[in-house]
């Protein structure tokens, strides 16, 4: 059976240039990039080649880089380093449908005393601005929003927010795990502070993410007790992987290019593919401004992780908000605050695409999904 | 990816008996759309009061579709005063088992029977729960929340939340659970062990009770005498235990083993059982 794998908000395959530059990084060259001899040097000298790298896909200096072991550190980090640093400052301003990994510190300080001020979205999963202008005031800390969602792939208005976070003084962290590599990103024009990003949704390995900490911003470490990463991030790099990461960020330059040209088209065939071929089927969130890539369907009368097991045994990998897919009860808290009816939630279905998507692989989604779905709604109770 | 056995699998390929009757004797339905899983339950009866024909819809996950056909499956060809007293353990040990996350689908699979035998007696369902409400979100009783403890004897928050949904939500209510958990325990410490066992155990059941019983009755005997009890690993009907402290050095350890331990866990759970002391 061939895998159509259509979850690349999820994680991405390792592109096989980025597998290539890795491996000697494992058995040959495995000096410490801290060490005073050669041995040690020439990784630390790639290491730098990676930042480097990272720097100029994000129009960031290298010196504002600093690896950590994921995107959610990244968020934790910022988080936490804001509130540290602006002591005084007793707000959060942030979304209702942020990633768990921003949400969750933000619960954990709500449970000490911070005040979190949490952004609606309106039916098509857009942010009310006038609402962001209303909360952020002169307490605020930080302001963090992600640039694009992760469930419906919509994007932002990241540069009006950060506008406003710097009229208050407050820092502005934005998470752009699902947006680097498929959106152009220029932090030398932009109001960001802090910016998160990931490895495996760029076709880096798991275990490397990257926080950009735009120089003058203040910064308190999460991670004590070593000089590593200029005293930002303590602990021995993950030298392969930042490797990996600095290729990949290489290749997502030109990635940004096919993503905006051949993985969109190719997502919008599928989605009007899936519109068409089923009835009772609906888009979550709007259309545009949206990350090339993602589409997430809501199809009335089904519950979703039937639909991704019924996918999965003809190889089809996607992911979906229903409760049943969580392993807890609760439906996507995203879909959920833009006001999507229950029975939408449970039966949503995200498909997410990368550059090595084919055109062959969306023929045959669109072949055998609505059949999937005319199955399983020959089961429910509801809809006949 | 949640680890569905061969038969839950099967069930969700190929379910039996999926569809409606043209003229059922009786339909229930139980669940609704936002929880998130809902079955209805469609059954034929002849003269003599069996089930000539059983068929379900649902809406709801893997476990939820391998659930009603299990359920139909069990009870074609059944009394239905016999198929009404069966129950979740009955549904989960014909589907080789389910992940504890998804019991509340087997739960939905017994509800719908009881609904469908109390409508067909003519007593009155209502709509809403009978009961105080515990948690909002799922409308799950205080009753419910308490049969599911007694009936499946669990002890956490989490395993409620398996069973009955209670406190899937927002979590608001987790604290309340957490009472009525405390509160059903100290009640058991008091009852005295029950004297009629079930008459057949699903090994979960089995595995639950030994737990208990070693924990509960066995392991504060060798306590007192300066040793412990170690449950191992059961396997079918044999149960290896490690003694510890007093007990691990004490020449008479083979017959602490089967004079107290085997004989206790005989008693009290199954009297086939075989206790064995593990290897070191």
């Amino acid at each position: 059976m061939k895998t159509v794998y259509l979850d690349n908000n999820a994680t991405t395959r390792v592109a096989p240039e980025v597998l290539e530059e890795m491996l000697p990084y494992f058995s040959e060259l495995y000096g410490n990039p801290s060490s005073m001899h050669f041995f040690g040097g020439q990784v630390g000298a790639k290491l730098e080649q990676a930042r480097a790298r990272v720097a100029a896909l994000l129009g960031a200096d290298p010196t504002e880089i600093v690896f950590t072991g994921c995107g959610s550190e990244s968020d934790n980090a910022a988080i936490r380093s804001a509130v540290e640093c602006l002591s005084g400052r007793n707000r959060i301003v942030t979304t209702r449908v942020e990633h768990p990994a921003v949400l969750g510190p933000c619960k954990y300080l709500e449970e000490r005393g911070y005040d979190i001020v949490y952004l609606g979205v309106d039916s098509e999963g857009r942010l009310d601005l006038a609402e962001a202008a209303y909360v952020i005031n002169d307490d605020t800390a930080i302001v963090s929003v992600m640039w694009a969602n992760n469930e419906t792939g919509v994007i932002f208005p990241i540069e009006e927010i950060g506008r406003l976070a710097k009229e208050h003084g407050a820092v502005f962290h934005c998470d752009a795990v699902q947006a680097v590599g498929k959106v152009p990103i220029d932090l030398s024009q932009s109001t960001i502070d802090y910016l998160s990003m990931s490895g495996h949704k760029l076709h880096v390995p798991k275990g490397v993410g990257v926080l950009c900490i735009r120089r003058g911003t203040p910064f308190a470490p999460f991670l004590v007790g070593g000089h590593q990463e200029r005293n930002r991030r303590a602990g021995t790099e993950n030298v392969a992987s930042i490797i990996g990461m600095g290729k990949g960020a290489e290749l997502a330059q030109g990635f940004v290019e096919q993503e905006q040209t051949r993985v969109r088209t190719l997502r919008d065939r599928l989605e009007q593919g899936l519109l068409e071929g089923c009835p009772d089927a609906h888009r979550n969130g709007a259309a545009e401004p949206r990350l090339p890539n993602t589409s997430s369907v809501s199809f009335d009368y089904v519950e979703g992780e039937a639909i991704l097991l019924s996918l999965s045994d003809l190889g089809i990998c996607g992911s979906s908000g229903s409760a049943c897919t969580s392993g807890s009860l609760e439906p996507s808290h995203v879909l959920r605050a833009m006001g999507v009816p229950f029975t939408r939630v449970h039966g949503s279905l995200r498909l997410s695409l990368s550059v090595y998507t084919t055109n062959e692989e969306i023929d045959y989604v669109l072949e055998h999904l609505p059949v999937t779905i005319q199955r399983l709604r020959a089961l429910s109770p509801f809809g006949h | 990816m949640w680890t569905y056995t061969e038969k839950v699998w099967d069930r969700i390929r190929n379910p039996r008996n999926a569809g409606d009757i043209e003229d059922p004797t009786v339909v229930a339905e139980v669940g609704n759309l936002a929880c998130g899983d809902a079955l209805k339950l469609y059954l034929k009866l002849d003269d003599a009061e069996r089930i000539v024909d059983a068929r379900y819809q649902t809406f709801g996950c893997g476990s939820a579709i391998a659930s009603g056909s299990a359920l139909t499956e069990l009870i074609i060809g059944k009394n239905i005063h016999d198929a009404a007293k069966l129950t979740n353990d009955d549904i989960v040990e014909y589907l080789g088992g389910l992940p504890e996350e998804k019991m509340h689908c087997s739960v939905m699979g017994m509800e719908a029977m009881q609904a469908a035998y109390a409508k067909y007696r003519g007593e009155e369902v209502s709509e809403t729960p009978a009961g105080t409400i515990v948690c909002k979100c799922f409308g799950i009783t205080e009753e419910k929340i308490r049969e599911a403890i007694r009936h499946n004897n669990l002890s956490t928050v989490d395993q409620v939340t398996h069973y009955t949904k209670a406190g899937g939500g927002c979590g608001k209510c987790a604290p309340r659970i957490e009472e009525i958990l405390n509160d059903e325990f100290a009640a058991r410490k008091q009852a005295p062990a029950p004297a009629e066992r079930p008459r057949r155990l699903s090994n979960i059941q089995k595995m639950r009770m030994v737990e208990e019983v070693l924990e509960k009755q066995i392991a504060p005997l060798l306590r007192a005498d300066g040793g412990d009890v170690e449950l191992v690993d059961i396997d079918g009907d044999t149960v290896s235990v490690a003694l510890r402290g007093a007990c691990a050095m004490c020449v008479a350890s083979g017959a602490t083993i089967t004079q107290v331990v085997q004989a206790k866990l005989r008693e009290l759970v199954d009297e086939n059982l075989v206790v064995e002391e593990a290897e070191a």
